[in-house]
């Protein structure tokens, strides 16, 4: 049990850190996109550690925490694909250092033919 | 075809209700099947995503790979992301590259789009027919087109197999 309890603790904390890599990786990113990239992948990994540590040190848990483990696994990456489809839709500007953006060749009809103006 | 799709609403909802209850006594078991059964019959106007599912054994064998294939890449996109962030230069070539897909069901596109956002580097932001648009961190090489390919046909060739 001692051993069970010890795991489930390492293993929270390794999701704790991934969640402070999130947020570090929020802080220094240039643009919009790239923030939320760091903050699903880490985040997401992050809670399901997280809650599997917590799962291991009360075992009784477990069926519950795999539950909500399932629908985090849902959950986030559909929210994070609305937020980053609605930033491109109202035109958030990508960041400098972008190579390229074929979403926008393919869509954005009004500003190539503005730019084709100039 | 609808009687599959109310099947499958009504056995996950049933066992959500008995996991979250975590008791096997007959009155909680009752209560779950006349709910699973009411909420499964009248929600089944859009249920029809669920017929695509296929239940042969070859799939089974595949959601298990799949499920492997995913946490492998789940930890890789990471320690990927960490190690960039933590870098003191930040490298990152960001930019939005267009993949086609293959697959036809919903299912399997939700799916699809999912794990490519969960995956290295890389997020789902549109689709739109066949092309999926996808924001990637890091662009490596000089052919975009085939390293947008290579990441769609990762998760492609399993989930062909499970939803067509």
């Amino acid at each position: 049990m001692e051993y069970l309890k010890i795991t489930g603790a390492v293993i929270t904390l390794i999701g704790a850190i991934f969640i402070l890599f999130a947020s570090i990786g929020i802080l220094r990113m240039p643009d919009v996109y790239n923030r939320i990239q760091a903050g699903t992948k880490a985040s997401t990994l992050g809670s399901i550690l997280g809650l599997f540590g917590i799962g291991l040190i009360h075992p009784d848990w477990m069926l519950k925490l795999l539950l909500l483990i399932m629908f985090v696994l849902i959950s986030n990456p559909v929210s994070s694909h609305v937020l980053g489809r609605a930033a491109h839709y109202i035109k958030v500007p990508l960041s400098d250092l972008t190579l390229l953006d074929k979403l926008e060749e393919d869509t954005g009809s009004e500003t190539a033919e503005k730019e084709g103006d100039k | 075809m609808k009687i599959k799709g109310i099947a499958v609403i009504f056995i996950l909802l049933l066992s959500t209700w008995l996991v979250l209850n975590h008791s096997l006594q007959l009155p909680i078991i009752l209560i779950g099947v006349g709910l699973a059964a009411f909420l499964s019959l009248i929600m089944c106007d859009k249920c029809s995503v669920f017929n695509e599912i296929k239940f042969t054994p070859k799939a089974f064998l595949y959601t298990f790979l799949y499920i492997g294939v995913f946490i492998f890449e789940l930890f890789k996109s990471n320690i990927d992301i960490a190690r960039r962030v933590l870098s003191p230069k930040l490298p990152i070539n960001p930019g939005i590259v267009k993949a086609e897909t293959i697959l036809q069901s919903q299912m399997g596109r939700l799916i699809l789009a999912n794990s490519i956002t969960l995956t290295p580097g890389t997020f789902t932001i549109d689709i739109i027919g066949n092309t999926l648009y996808i924001h990637c961190v890091n662009i490596e090489g000089d052919d975009m087109e085939q390293y947008a390919q290579n990441i769609v046909r990762k998760f492609e060739k399993y989930l062909e197999v499970l939803y067509g």
